[in-house]
C-alpha cells in the first residue's frame, strides 16, 4: 500500500516537475518591441489622416506613404492591444506576404496580425470565440457570401456608424447595399473585387476557328480552337485549374452552369446540364490532363504547358508580371444562356465584442484609401470597390490583365454570377459536389445523366439541412433552393 | 556495520520506485497526446453532431466517390512501396556497413530526404515529373524525347503511379535504411568470423547469417513503413491531385476542405484498424523469439 503511495507521490512530484519546467518561457518576454514607449500620446488610433490626396497623383512609384504622420518607420501609435485581422482571401502564401509586408507596411492604427485560412476554418473560429465570450478576433475579411453565416450567428458589429467616415470615397453603391445583407444597417465594407477571365498565348491565336473572335467567344469555339491547336502542335494545350487547391469548382458554379442552364441548384441535373457536361467534354479532350495538378494556372501559362485558360485573376498574373508581351486577357467564353462571369466581392466586417474596435476600424479606413485599394491591384490583382476609374499610371502586366477584365464586364451579353451565398462552414462540402461530378464524368468518363441524378440529390441534402435559399442566378426560393 | 532495518526497507522501496518514475514522463506524454486523441477520434468518428451514437459518417465516407478509389490506391501503394524499399534499403545499408571508403559520405547523401518535409519533396518531384520539367527537358536536350512525356496525365495511371512510387520510395527509404544499419551494427563480428572460417562466401553470410539475425530490426523497419504508407499523402496530393485519392489524404480533405471532422475520424479510425492488423501480422509472421530480439 506505501508502494503505492510512493508511485503516486512520485508521479505528482515529475508533473510537477514538467508543469514547472513548461512554464517559464513565455511569461518573462517583454510585449512587442516595436511598442515605441514615448508613443503613447500619440492621437487617437481612430483619426487617421484623412486621404484627401489624389488617388495615385502626387507619388506614382510607392504612393503608400500616410500623409500626416510623424514618425514613418516605426508602426508608432499602436495601442496594447494587437489586432488580429482574419482573412479567407490571400491564402496563397506569396499573397500573404505582400499583404504583411507591402499592403499592411504603412498601417499605423494598430499592430496587425494578418491570419489567412479556408471559410470554414474562419467562420469556425469566429463562431466558436462569439459562444465561448473570448472575442480575440478584430477585422474580418471575408467573400460576401460568408457574411450571412456570420450575421446569423450573431458575429458582427455594426458598421453604420463608421459609413459616413468612409463618404469621402467613392465606394460603388450597388456593392454598399450588398454590404447591408438586406437589412438597414451596414454588416461589411467592401474591400475587394476579384474574378475569372480568359487568358491566351498568343501563340494559340492564328488557331482561333476562323469565325470566332477572342473577346466574343463560346465554349464551343473554344473546343474548336483547342482541336486546332491540338492539330498542329500535337499537344493539348488547353488548361483548367482542377488540382486539389485549384478553383475549378468555381468555373462550374459561376461560368459553365449559368451560361448553359441560367442558373445552378435548380438546373443541376437539366438537360441544359447535361449539354453542358457534353461540350465541357469535347472542351477536355483537348485539355492537358495535367491539369488535374494545377492548382494556378500562371505557372503551366509560363511554361506553354498551357496555351490558353480560365483562371482566376490573382492566379494569372504573374504570367502578364514575368512575360508581358507574350499573353492576352479576354473575357471568358459564353455559353446557350449568356457570358455569364463570377463577380467575387469580399467586404470587411467587424467581430462583435472585438478587443480593439478602433484599431479595427481604423484598419477598414486604410484599406478602402485609393492608393491602398491601387496597391492592392498592383500586388496581388484584385481590384478596387471603387467607382473611380482604375488609376492611370498601372504597371503595364496590371493593365494587360485588367484590359479582359473590363472587357469581360462590358460585353453586350455579359451577366453576373455570385458566389455561393449563406453556406458557411458547408461551403467545402458544396464545393465537393462539382468537384466530384467533373471527376466522375470527366475524368472516369460515366454517365453523364446518372452523376448528375446522383450528385443533384446530394447537392438538395446539403440545401435542405442548410435550409439556404436560392442565390443569383437561380431565381429567389421561399425554402431551401432545391434541384429539381 | 549494519545500516538500520528501516534505512534498508527504505532504499529497496526506492529502487523499485525508480522504474516507475523513469517511465512517468513517457507514459504521461503518450497519454496526453496519443491515447486520448485516439479516444476523441473515435468518439468523433461514432458520433453524430448532436453528440448520438451512429454509424452515419462511416456510411458517408463508404459512399463517398473517392472512397474506393482511396482504398485501392492506398493499398497499391502499400505493396509497390514497402517490399521495393526494403530491399532497396537492405542493399544500401549492406554497402554501407562493408565500411568502404567513403561510406560516412553515402551515408549523409542516403539521409538527406529524411530532413524534408513531405510536401516539399513532392513539389520537387513535381518540377521533375512534370511536362516541362528536369526530367523531360533532359531527356529532350539528350535527344531521346522530341514531345514531352505526360508522366502526370490521369490517363496514363501507371506512368502517374510510378512517379509517386518513385518519389514515396526516395524519400522514405531513408528511414528503413537507418533502422537496418542500426541492426547490422549490433550483430556480433563473432559470426561473420565464425562463418568465414566455415568458408561461407558473401551471399552465403548475407542469406544465413545476416538477414536471420536481422529479422528484429527487419520487423521493425517493416512495421514503421507500413504505418507510413498508410499516412503517405503529401507527395500523392502534389504529384497526382485528386486523381489517386489515397485514404489519409482523403481524411485531411475532409477535416481541413470540407469541414466535416467527424467523416475525416472515420478515415482516421480505419487507418488505425489497418495499422493494427498490419503489426499484428508483422508480430505473428515475423515472429522473433527474445534472444534474437535481444532480450535475453
Amino acid at each position: 500500500m506505501n508502494k503505492q503511495i510512493y508511485t503516486i507521490a512520485l508521479i505528482a512530484i515529475v508533473l510537477v516537475a514538467l508543469v514547472a519546467c513548461a512554464t517559464p518561457t513565455p511569461t518573462p518576454i517583454p510585449p512587442a518591441p516595436t511598442q515605441a514607449p514615448a508613443s503613447t500620446s500619440a492621437p487617437a488610433p481612430t483619426t487617421a489622416p484623412a486621404p484627401t490626396s489624389a488617388p495615385a497623383a502626387t507619388k506614382p512609384p510607392e504612393p503608400t506613404k500616410a500623409p500626416e504622420p510623424t514618425k514613418p518607420p516605426a508602426p508608432t501609435a499602436a495601442p496594447a492591444q494587437p489586432l488580429v485581422f482574419l482573412s479567407t482571401q490571400n491564402v496563397p502564401v506569396e499573397e500573404q506576404e505582400k499583404m504583411r509586408t507591402v499592403i499592411l507596411k504603412d498601417f499605423t492604427g494598430a499592430k496587425t496580425d494578418f491570419i489567412a485560412d479556408a471559410e470554414g476554418a474562419v467562420v469556425d473560429r469566429i463562431i466558436a470565440e462569439q459562444k465561448a465570450n473570448k472575442v480575440s478576433v478584430g477585422a474580418i475579411g471575408v467573400l460576401h457570401g460568408t457574411f450571412p453565416n456570420l450575421l446569423a450567428a450573431n458575429a458582427l458589429e455594426d458598421l453604420t456608424p463608421l459609413v459616413s467616415k468612409l463618404s469621402d470615397r467613392p465606394i460603388v453603391k450597388e456593392f454598399m447595399t450588398l454590404g447591408k445583407l438586406g437589412t438597414d444597417k451596414q454588416y461589411y465594407i467592401p474591400w475587394m473585387q476579384a474574378t475569372y477571365i480568359l487568358v491566351a498565348n498568343k501563340k494559340a491565336l492564328q488557331y482561333l476557328p476562323a469565325n470566332a473572335k477572342i473577346d466574343s467567344l463560346t465554349y464551343t469555339q473554344l473546343a474548336e480552337w483547342g482541336k486546332n491547336i491540338t492539330a498542329a502542335t500535337k499537344e493539348k494545350k488547353i488548361g483548367f485549374p482542377a488540382g486539389p487547391t485549384g478553383l475549378m469548382h468555381r468555373l462550374t458554379q459561376g461560368y459553365l452552369y449559368p451560361s448553359y442552364t441560367g442558373g445552378l441548384v435548380t438546373t443541376y441535373r437539366s438537360d441544359d446540364a447535361v449539354k453542358m457536361w457534353t461540350d465541357f467534354k469535347a472542351i477536355w479532350e483537348y485539355t492537358n490532363p495535367q491539369s488535374v495538378t494545377y492548382n494556378n494556372m500562371q505557372d503551366p501559362l509560363l511554361s506553354e504547358e498551357v496555351w490558353v485558360t480560365i483562371d482566376h485573376t490573382a492566379r494569372v498574373v504573374n504570367a502578364f508580371r514575368n512575360k508581358p508581351n507574350d499573353f492576352v486577357s479576354a473575357p471568358a467564353p459564353a455559353g446557350p444562356k449568356g457570358r455569364y462571369y463570377m463577380s467575387v466581392l469580399a467586404g470587411l466586417g467587424i467581430a462583435k465584442g472585438a478587443p480593439n474596435k478602433a484599431g479595427a476600424e481604423a484598419l477598414i479606413e486604410y484599406l478602402t484609401r485609393p492608393n491602398i485599394q491601387a496597391i492592392y491591384l498592383r500586388e496581388v490583382s484584385f481590384y478596387p470597390i471603387l467607382e473611380s476609374a482604375l488609376p492611370a499610371d498601372l504597371p503595364e502586366y496590371v493593365r494587360l490583365e485588367a484590359d479582359g477584365v473590363v472587357k469581360q464586364s462590358k460585353a453586350s451579353d455579359a451577366k453576373v454570377a455570385l458566389l455561393p451565398i449563406g453556406l458557411g462552414a458547408k461551403g467545402g462540402d458544396f464545393n465537393k459536389v462539382m468537384q466530384d461530378t467533373l471527376t466522375r464524368i470527366v475524368i472516369k468518363g460515366e454517365d453523364i445523366k446518372t452523376v448528375l441524378n446522383d450528385q443533384a440529390n446530394q447537392l438538395n441534402a446539403l440545401m435542405t439541412e442548410l435550409k439556404a435559399p436560392c442565390w443569383s442566378p437561380d431565381p429567389p426560393s421561399t425554402g431551401a433552393c432545391q434541384a429539381k | 556495520m549494519l545500516r538500520p532495518y528501516h534505512e534498508v526497507l527504505m532504499r529497496s522501496k526506492l529502487d523499485s520506485l525508480l522504474p516507475y518514475s523513469l517511465l512517468a514522463p513517457t507514459l504521461l506524454f503518450v497519454t496526453l497526446l496519443i491515447v486520448v486523441p485516439i479516444f476523441q477520434a473515435f468518439l468523433l468518428a461514432f458520433q453524430s453532431a448532436d453528440g448520438s451514437f451512429t454509424l452515419a459518417n462511416f456510411q458517408k465516407m463508404a459512399n463517398d466517390t473517392s472512397f474506393g478509389d482511396a482504398l485501392k490506391f492506398t493499398f497499391l501503394l502499400l505493396i509497390f512501396i514497402v517490399p521495393l524499399q526494403v530491399v532497396l534499403a537492405l542493399v544500401m545499408a549492406l554497402l554501407i556497413h562493408t565500411r568502404f571508403k567513403g561510406h560516412t559520405f553515402f551515408l549523409y547523401i542516403y539521409a538527406i530526404p529524411l530532413a524534408i518535409s513531405d510536401l516539399a519533396a513532392g513539389i520537387a518531384w513535381l518540377s521533375i515529373f512534370t511536362e516541362r520539367g528536369y526530367l523531360n527537358s533532359i531527356l529532350n536536350q539528350l535527344g531521346i524525347l522530341e514531345k514531352p512525356f505526360l508522366f502526370l496525365s490521369y490517363q496514363n495511371l501507371p506512368a502517374m503511379f510510378g512517379t509517386i512510387v518513385v518519389a514515396e520510395s526516395w524519400r522514405a527509404t531513408a528511414i528503413v535504411m537507418t533502422i537496418l544499419l542500426a541492426g547490422l551494427q549490433v550483430i556480433p563480428r563473432d559470426y561473420f568470423e565464425a562463418a568465414d572460417v566455415f568458408g561461407a562466401n558473401t551471399l552465403k553470410r548475407t542469406l544465413f547469417v545476416v538477414l536471420p539475425l536481422l529479422r528484429p530490426s527487419l520487423q521493425n523497419a517493416l512495421i514503421i513503413r507500413t504505418i507510413f504508407a498508410f499516412q503517405t499523402f503529401s507527395v500523392v496530393f502534389a504529384l497526382a491531385g485528386r486523381v489517386v485519392p489515397v485514404m489519409a489524404g482523403e481524411s485531411y480533405n475532409w477535416y481541413v476542405t470540407n469541414r466535416n471532422p467527424g467523416i475525416a475520424a472515420a478515415y482516421a479510425v480505419l487507418i488505425l484498424m489497418f495499422t493494427v492488423l498490419a503489426t499484428w501480422f508483422y508480430f505473428r509472421f515475423l515472429q522473433t523469439s527474445a534472444a534474437e530480439a535481444g532480450y535475453d
